[in-house]
């Protein structure tokens, strides 16, 4: 694994456990937030008729660095009737849980940060700080509109945990372990091996199972998308309501804090649900390097297929924040209580009863 | 889909407190400087106090000090969506008043012109309901149409906003020889995206679930507090004024005129407001169609009167512009300018039920409601 090699290679704990941790946030989050700000822009452009940003560098390749630059640039705004150290500490604390998720997810068989065996339970308790981060946000800030945003955000996202829960112990019922390694590790080979459709079972088991994995990705899908405050559930930060809901006070680097826990949140949730059901990094039919005996390439073949998968959901929240209308704050809570809770204990007693067979 | 009764919170042992939320006039969804005092009950609405005049800029009192033509210019900015209409309004007011025949061609081209305006302001009622829905994309293809619209206008007189082409007794300009082809391609292309636009949003479940059922407005209401064109029409009433206060020659055409008739919910509520106006744009493109086919021949300019000097007396006539009952009453004292020129704007009627369709609604229904009565700030406030 990556610490073992880096340990190896530095000889010091401390250091290669830095690295380590370091490593998602300069590989990985950065880039990412850049080029998903840039590709939301563009897709959303592109869905509208339009072309988006054309005029820094080729095609707007560079505009995000621009709002960086500018972001960075802005005066650091405290509004004098917050509460200062919670106003501070509370976009910290939005980043710290969405960027601790990482921790625990596998980008490739090499590429893990830590291979905790709980790691699906580590990343839905550590993305709960988010939730704290926010109603702080929302109270701190003194402002009607973020207080109503942030009482928005955390019954929302506590409500839409629960459906993601039993769809996600629905699938530790079926595999027996809540590693993210091992789930990834178990839906090796070809694609039909992944648990969408039906994972390791075989026979009539496998058959029965498929559709209830189908529903089961359906309903977790969108819990996860409520659950990072996208359209259709954007509610938190509905713009024609709230202004912007929780981060209405925030400016500058603190405001960029909230944008960018927000795309890397984005990432975090649809590489969970790409490891549960698709399979993680791994490739839908076999790998180059196995063929070739070039074993060194197939943990960047891995990460490849782990990044197009995560991404391409992420792609797909993009096409659904575009296209779709928002929900209003009761309808949500309704749409999660009367419909996607019901959905996910059925899913999760007949998959039981199936695994008895 | 629930209005909530206000329910009195004294009795429980918990202490409650209302809170008092300002909403505008620098809000996203105010439609410009509106502002609303929220009285919020949780996020239940238990009263609306709007306050305007943050876009008020004299307009009566100034055309007194304007010769009669100079007012045309400040029709154009009261209701700044639909100058066409506004200038329409004070040019047969003023035609009446003098008893002036205006030549055929004029007539037809103020008619094609008036309902591509129309058009043109529907589409940015449409939009911007969209995106007070949360849905941005409609917004963006329904000024990509009123583009086009617009640049119809700038070809005909220069102008994209405020046009100051409609004058008393004629028009400014003749249209532009490329008009008539480019108005038909808009014809052409307009209508699929009408579908388009439907598949998108008017028929969308979620934008359903938003707009049906929410902020009903029952047709006695509306007719007791004066509400007129669209908002009228989706409360089920058909009342329109080309049709039952006919002026310019709006009698030659055939079109209909569509009423809210509650598909989706009960009649009158945001919904049935919304859909009528995307029919109506469906009319407007009948009339244009049929105005550019009949049209004739002749001068523009030649009705128009050299000095205006209308006599003793006064009028008051009412035109339907996209947004209802707009009337213009105008005394004349027998001198160049306007002694008194009043003018009924149908937001500013359709503001004082606002308050009324609000209550026991939440607060992400009062921007729903806001946008689905279109109101026009530069109109209310004048």
């Amino acid at each position: 694994m990556m610490y073992d090699w880096l340990y190896n290679l530095t000889g010091s704990e401390i250091l290669a456990m830095f690295i380590v941790s370091l490593l998602p946030l300069f590989v990985f989050i950065l880039p990412f937030a850049l080029a998903a700000v840039l590709a939301e822009r563009k897709v959303s452009a592109h869905m509208q008729d339009r072309l988006g940003p054309m005029r820094t560098g080729y095609h707007g390749i560079l505009q995000t660095i621009a709002d960086i630059i500018k972001l960075l640039q802005k005066e650091d705004l405290v509004p004098h009737a917050t509460d200062k150290a919670l106003f501070n500490f509370a976009p910290l604390l939005v980043f710290m849980g969405s960027y601790a998720a990482f921790a625990a997810i596998p980008f490739s068989g090499f590429f893990i940060g830590s291979k905790i065996d709980l790691g699906i339970i580590f990343i839905v308790g550590v993305t709960g700080l988010v939730v704290a981060g926010i109603l702080m946000a929302g109270w701190a800030s003194n402002n009607k509109y973020s207080l109503l945003g942030a009482m928005r955000a955390a019954a929302q996202i506590i409500s839409y945990e629960i459906p993601t829960l039993l769809i996600i112990l629905t699938v530790i019922m079926l595999t027996g372990t809540l590693s993210l390694y091992d789930l990834s590790e178990m839906q090796t080979a070809y694609f039909w091996n992944w648990l969408i459709l039906g994972g390791p079972a075989v026979g009539l088991q496998k058959i029965l199972l498929i559709p209830l994995m189908i529903l089961g990705f359906l309903i977790i899908y969108t819990s996860t998308l409520a659950e990072v405050n996208r359209t259709p559930f954007d509610i938190p930060e509905a713009e024609s309501e709230l202004v912007s809901g929780y981060h209405t006070e925030y400016s500058g680097m603190k405001f960029a804090m909230f944008f960018l826990a927000e795309y890397a949140n984005m990432f975090a949730v649809s590489a969970i649900v790409s490891v549960i059901f698709f399979g993680g990094y791994q490739s839908p039919f076999g790998y180059l390097g196995n063929t070739l005996g070039w074993t060194w390439l197939v943990p960047i073949e891995q990460f490849f297929w782990f990044t197009a998968k995560g991404l391409f959901g992420v792609f797909v929240q993009m096409w659904l924040r575009w296209t779709l209308p928002r929900f209003r704050v009761d309808q949500l809570m309704a749409f999660c209580w009367k419909y996607l809770i019901p959905f996910s204990f059925v899913i999760l007693l007949l998959v039981g009863l199936i695994t008895l067979m | 889909m629930t209005q909530y009764s206000i329910q009195n919170t004294k009795d429980s042992k918990l202490k409650t407190e209302e809170m008092v939320l300002n909403m505008g006039p620098q809000h996203p969804s105010t439609h410009g400087v509106l502002r609303l005092e929220l009285v919020l009950d949780g996020e239940i609405i238990k009263d609306v106090i709007p306050h305007i005049g943050y876009l008020h800029r004299c307009f009566e009192k100034h055309c007194e000090a304007m010769t009669y033509p100079q007012v045309i210019p400040y029709t154009d900015r009261m209701d700044y969506l639909a100058s066409m209409y506004n200038e329409f309004g004070y040019a047969v007011a003023m035609e009446r008043l003098l008893k002036i025949e205006v030549p055929e061609r004029v007539d037809y081209i103020r008619v094609i012109m008036g309902e591509l305006q129309r058009i043109a302001s529907h589409l940015v009622a449409i939009g911007t309901y969209g995106a007070d829905i949360g849905a941005f994309t409609p917004f963006l293809f329904c000024f990509r149409d009123r583009e086009r619209i617009l640049h119809l206008f700038e070809i005909t007189c220069g102008a994209r906003l405020l046009y100051n082409y409609i004058w008393i007794g004629g028009l400014s300009h003749d249209l532009h020889p490329d008009f008539i082809r480019l108005t038909k391609e808009f014809i052409k292309d307009f209508r699929p995206n009408v579908k388009e636009l439907n598949e998108l949003l008017s028929y969308n479940r979620i934008f359903i679930e938003r707009t049906a059922n929410v902020g009903v407005l029952p047709l006695e209401t509306a007719i007791n507090y004066g509400v007129s064109g669209p908002n009228l029409r989706g409360s089920g009433m058909k009342w329109d004024l080309r049709k039952d206060d006919p002026y310019s020659i709006y009698h030659k055409f055939d079109y209909d005129i569509p009423v809210g008739k509650g598909e989706k919910g009960k009649v009158g509520d945001c919904w049935d407001r919304y859909y009528v106006r995307v029919l109506e744009m469906e009319e407007s493109l009948k009339i244009i169609e049929q105005a550019i086919e009949q049209i004739p021949e002749g001068d523009v300019t030649s009705a128009i009167p050299k000095r205006i000097k209308p006599p003793e007396g006064q009028i008051y006539t009412r035109v339907e512009n996209p947004r209802g009952e707009l009337g213009y009453f105008i005394i004349s004292d027998g001198s160049l300018n306007p002694a008194r020129v009043k003018v009924r704007a149908p937001s500013f009627v359709t503001m004082q039920v606002f308050g009324e369709l609000c209550k026991g609604w939440m607060v992400a229904d009062v921007v729903a409601i806001l946008g689905s009565v279109d109101i026009v700030l530069g109109e209310i406030d004048r």
